[in-house]
């Protein structure tokens, strides 16, 4: 596309009608693969995870808010039927309108999906008429109107709008959104309806807004007061959808207004109730066989923790993760349930073969074999296949007996008085993940306390252990089951013996006796210490009592469950295949650092554009870098206010151009302002009026 | 009743009810009566009427307009958002939909009278039309000559209309400062405490007699006149605890008459419903509902207040500390407070005159990006890089009310902040990080 005109002026290039063809999803993740081979399967995996993780939050997501979304339909059911009572007491009070303030927290991002489930659960069975706001959207009362009948006619009307085609035929000009037209709709609506089905005549007019802090108090206040107007003839309710604290109600209407309004309030899920939910779903099970280093849960739980608190972003840095690891890890076809990944390896292309025998994790287990078999597996193609089956079956197991074992660790260690283990689930997976959990000193304190335990709580934890291992169905487990089972009844046991003969009173007299002596003799602080000291040795060689016994020996039980089940992943051959451990790409994708990315960039330009040309030591740069990173490094050495002048005459100082190195011509001068004009735009500089040639610098370390 | 409205040209009977609708508004009613002259004569253009919320102006006229059957359009100025439905709603109650279906796309003032005077002379009536409209104190935000020319109606579309204005504030705060057409002032006086009751009384309940309703209505009056003056809040209140008060009756405690025993039972509930029901920290429904539930868990219910509590990621928490220390710490305290070889500043004997004063007493004051974000990097335990979720994490806080954005919203020109939190909300705050926000605050050294 070019102009032949030689006139200066504008140009408009509209795009070109003819369609691009677009490179499918899957054409992308083939092409960027680094290794082709495989590709093709491995996006039809990644794509059956991913769907099944958007399918599987989704209605996680509404099993979550059942509870609050059901007592908000009562609510807007309950409204829509007080409006006719005609008693004295409905006659007398002022009519409000009904209000339900929804409380659901700071994690903004995920209240767009309550929002949506809500109107369509409003939607499908108490009222069509939903209109759901934002704040963005709604600057003016105008305009807040305008989307409330919009939304609750659906787009009935061609609503008047000045910026819009001005070509629209006369007649239809000039509809005003107002209430009162909303008011004459709805009763047209209903004659209409009156004919056709009795059984809810009202249905209520639902208004949403689910940014409440956001909107402008004077746009909502007047449109509060022009609703009150209308109450009579129109049952109108709103949804407030706060995230802070109700109290924003009050601080933003004014006593006038917030008597129009009938207030009720509705409290959600809390976003960490939501993670350990979707972490239980996705992270704390074998059915999903992708599964996430310990670096990588780090990574994801502290962006949730101290950023942002979403579920959603949750989610999609799994989604993230998941991507990632079936585009540059190409053993990912393993990836995927035992059946499927064994059929997959008996068609595994000798290429990936040799892969295998790379990973870090077979090489450690290859060397624990003799010689003749290091040598067989890998020579042998046959063997490898055959050994690799082995591996992955094992792998499966391995997550199979993992997180039961896990959980029964948690419901036994989360109860003791402060945390060793953490108070959340997640928290002790993090552990586990990181190293061998029973070398961590926390949890050596926790089986410690653990043998402090009193029989009924020791009772309750082991209750729950069995509860959590009741319906797995692996073989091992079911024998781990029994064996609780047995110390269970055991503990029961000890009841009845317990009533049947009162514990043996000699204990005491043994303990008693030394301090008696104590007191009859002349105390001095050496014999006291002495006392002391026997007392206690005598205490731990006591005989124990038979509850002590059996907490022991079910505390042993549960230690040795741990030993053999809580192994971290890292120790599984072939764990690779499942795991994904780069938490540096998953935290340089979900959060970002464009300041330091920019710096770095201008800083070191060599960095991104790795031209040898650029290459320098320690922060220097190379007079041939680009103009901008030149200015950029000289306008670091100014202070607050820039003369430009010094600064060109400095920049020519350091370009070259032709051979007079610090002479200002023309094509440097444009260059320089060219490069100033860039720093400008990134947010580095600005004009100021404070002296008319010089520019203000808008970083730190201006000073 | 005490005198009676009596105007020539109205029929007797139509003021003897009026007279009885409008009970302790006889005077304001009669001299708007009186100014209105008969139906034929011309009235005054324009009339304006001010008072508090619900000292009768609307109903006054709307009895009057409705009782008396006079060609009448009532406004209401809050729903005008342009002026296009002023009109449209003035020509379409005057001279039917066909009018207002005249008026062209975003009507003129001219375009208003020139269809106004058209349809005025195509079907003239003798009677003076009204044209009333109420909160006209929007009306000081429309356009400029809206307000001036409504005042002038008459001239301008030389008809018998007559514009009145409903307002709660006086006139002085309407007058344009180009000057205008002086309308008539009417000021409608608050109902005094005897009114109120009379007023109240009036709507017994029918299962009741007046005079069990109107002991009621004292007691009402006794806990609610101090706070309250509104007569349709208070009606509102009467009618939520009627019930309560009936309780011992229907119970068979306690007669009619024995209005102690009444009086014991009713006052402190009547207290209750002031702190909680009267504020909506409590809604009305909900109020019902704790009645009905009797005494055991009136306490379950808690107010709006009552949930203060706002759960913030670890971040956030830090970056609102740093902005609360921002704005109440002088900035070049900030070296003190989070330099380590500070050396000591001691507060100089001689402050300053506006430094005398705390600064949590003047308010948060404005401050620069970079200050908050250098106070966050050195109030933050370990070392946080400045990710786009911090940046991002600021501006959530902006729309969460928690920080106020003060300057343009120009990103490139180091953008302005205030901290909008209270002091209980930001030691709660900080508690839950472990950090002693107190130690930090200039005014508390």
């Amino acid at each position: 596309m070019s102009t032949s005109s030689v006139s200066k002026g504008c140009f408009v290039f509209k795009p070109s009608t003819k369609k691009r063809k677009i490179a499918g999803t899957e054409d992308h993740f083939t092409r960027g693969c680094e290794e082709k081979d495989g590709s093709a399967l491995r996006y039809k995996l990644c794509k059956q995870l991913w769907d099944q993780i958007i399918t599987d939050t989704e209605s996680l997501q509404d099993h979550l808010n059942k509870n609050i979304l059901d007592s908000l339909l009562d609510f807007t059911r309950k409204c829509s039927f007080t409006h006719d009572n005609s008693d004295w007491t409905a006659q007398m009070r002022a009519s409000e309108i009904p209000t339900a303030a929804l409380m659901l927290g700071v994690n903004v991002p995920d209240h767009d999906m309550t929002f949506q489930s809500l109107s369509e659960l409003l939607r499908r069975s108490v009222t069509p008429y939903v209109a759901s706001l934002q704040a963005k959207e709604c600057g003016s009362l105008k305009l807040l109107l305008k989307r409330v009948l919009e939304r609750a006619m659906g787009d009935v009307v061609a609503v008047d709008d000045e910026d819009e085609e001005e070509d629209t035929p006369q007649i239809n000009k000039s509809v005003q959104c107002s209430l009162s037209m909303l008011c004459e709709w709805y009763k047209s609506k209903k004659s209409k309806d009156a004919s056709t089905e009795i059984n809810n005549s009202h249905p209520p007019v639902v208004v949403i807004f689910k940014d409440l802090e956001a909107f402008n108090p004077k746009v909502l206040q007047d449109f509060i007061q022009i609703c009150s107007r209308y109450i009579y003839q129109l049952p109108l309710v709103f949804v407030f959808g706060i995230a802070t604290s109700p109290s924003t109600i009050q601080n933003m209407l004014p006593h006038s207004v917030s008597s129009l309004l009938c207030i009720e309030l509705f409290h959600s899920l809390s976003c960490t109730q939501q993670l350990s939910t979707v972490i239980d779903k996705f992270i704390l099970t074998h059915k999903f066989p992708f599964k996430l280093s310990g670096k990588v849960m780090q990574v994801l739980i502290s962006i949730f923790l101290y950023h942002d608190f979403s579920v959603r972003n949750f989610i999609k840095g799994v989604q993230v993760a998941l991507l990632e690891h079936f585009y540059a890890q190409p053993l990912s076809v393993l990836c995927c349930e035992k059946k499927v990944a064994l059929d997959i390896l008996a068609h595994l292309p000798p290429k990936d073969l040799q892969r295998i025998r790379q990973l870090p994790s077979f090489k450690s287990h290859i060397e624990k074999l003799n010689k003749q078999d290091q040598v067989e597996l890998m020579t042998n193609d046959a063997s490898l296949k055959e050994e690799s089956k082995k591996l992955i079956q094992s792998l499966h197991k391995y997550h199979k007996n993992y997180f039961p074992v896990l959980k029964c660790l948690h419901a036994l260690t989360s109860t003791l008085p402060r945390y060793p283990l953490g108070k959340q689930i997640r928290e002790l997976y993090l552990i586990c993940l990181e190293n061998s959990v029973w070398e961590n000193e926390d949890y050596l304190t926790a089986m410690k306390l653990l043998k402090m335990l009193s029989k009924d709580e020791l009772a309750a934890g082991m209750q729950r252990c069995v509860d959590i291992l009741e319906p797995e169905k692996s073989k091992t487990m079911r024998n781990v089951l029994g064996q609780l089972k047995e110390l269970v009844s055991k503990i029961k046991g000890l009841d009845l013996c317990t009533e049947m003969s009162p514990p043996a009173q000699d204990a005491e007299p043994i303990l008693t006796s030394p301090l008696k002596n104590l007191q009859k003799k002349k105390t001095d602080l050496f014999q006291l210490q002495k006392t002391l000291l026997e007392m206690n040795e005598s205490r731990r060689a006591k005989k124990l009592s038979p509850f002590e016994l059996l907490r022991n020996e079910t505390v042993d039980f549960f230690d040795s469950l741990v030993k053999t089940h809580l192994s971290p992943p890292e120790s599984q051959p072939l764990n690779e295949v499942l795991y994904y451990c780069s938490s540096a790409t998953v935290r340089r994708h979900l959060n970002a650092a464009p300041r330091t990315s920019i710096q770095a960039a201008l800083s070191n330009p060599y960095f991104y554009l790795q031209n040898e040309n650029l290459r320098t030591e320690d922060g220097t740069v190379s007079n041939s870098a680009p103009d901008i990173c030149i200015t950029y490094k000289l306008h670091l050495e100014c202070g607050r206010l820039i003369n430009l002048f010094d600064w060109l005459e400095a920049y020519c100082t350091v370009v070259p151009e032709a051979e007079d190195f610090g002479k200002v011509d023309e094509v440097r001068h444009a260059r320089f302002i060219q490069a100033v004009s860039e720093l400008e735009f990134l947010g580095f500089i600005k004009s100021t009026k404070q002296k008319t040639d010089h520019v203000a610098r808008l970083t730190w370390g201006g000073c | 009743m005490t005198e009676t409205l009596r105007h020539p040209g109205y029929d007797e009977e139509k003021l003897q009810r009026i007279a009885e609708l409008l009970p302790c508004r006889e005077v304001q009613a009669g001299l708007l009566l009186s100014l209105m002259g008969q139906p034929e004569h011309l009235c005054y253009p324009s009339v304006f009427i001010y008072g508090h919320r619900a000292s009768g102006k609307s109903h006054v006229l709307n009895i009057l307009m409705e009782q008396l059957e006079l060609p009448h359009v009532m406004v209401s100025c809050v729903e005008c958002l342009s002026v296009a439905l002023l009109f449209e709603q003035v020509l379409q109650s005057f001279f039917g939909a066909d009018a207002a279906s005249l008026l062209p796309r975003g009507p003129s003032l001219s375009d208003f009278v020139r269809i106004y005077r058209q349809q005025c002379s195509e079907s003239p009536t003798y009677q003076t039309r009204y044209i009333i409209m109420e909160k006209a104190e929007m009306l000081r935000d429309t356009e400029a000559n809206l307000l001036p020319a409504l005042l002038r109606l008459q001239e301008l579309v030389e008809d018998n209309v007559t514009v009145i204005f409903l307002s709660e504030i006086v006139w002085d705060k309407f007058r344009p400062n180009t000057g205008c057409f002086e309308p008539l002032l009417l000021h409608f006086p608050d109902y005094s405490k005897g009114e109120l009751q009379q007023i109240l009384s009036k709507d017994k309940h029918p299962s009741y007699s007046a005079e069990f309703y109107s002991s009621y209505v004292n007691i009402l009056l006794g806990v609610f006149y101090s706070v309250c003056r509104d007569l349709k809040e208070l009606r509102h209140l009467a009618a939520l605890n009627f019930s309560k008060f009936c309780e011992p009756l229907e119970e068979g405690k306690v007669k009619e008459s024995d209005t102690h025993k009444l009086w014991r039972h009713i006052e402190p509930h009547l207290k209750k419903a002031m702190q909680t029901v009267y504020l909506r920290e409590v809604s009305s429904h909900q109020w019902e509902q704790m009645q009905e539930m009797d005494n055991k868990d009136v306490g379950a219910v808690r107010g709006l207040s009552a949930h203060t509590h706002v759960e913030l990621p670890y971040y956030s928490k830090f970056l609102l500390i740093a902005a609360y220390l921002a704005s109440y710490n002088p900035a070049r305290t900030d070296k003190r407070f989070f330099l380590k070889h500070h050396g000591k500043i001691k507060k100089p004997n001689i402050l300053k005159k506006n430094e005398k004063t705390s600064n949590h007493l003047l308010g948060p004051k404005p401050f620069p990006l970079d200050r908050m974000l250098a106070i966050f990097y050195s109030v933050v335990d370990s070392r946080v890089a400045p990710t786009a979720s911090i940046f991002s994490q600021i501006s959530s806080l902006v729309t969460l009310q928690l920080l106020n954005q003060v300057s343009h919203d120009d990103q490139l020109d180091a953008p302005k902040y205030k901290c909008a939190v209270s002091m209980d909300f930001i030691c709660a705050i900080s508690r839950t990080v472990n950090f002693d926000i107190v130690k930090y605050l200039y005014d508390f050294l």
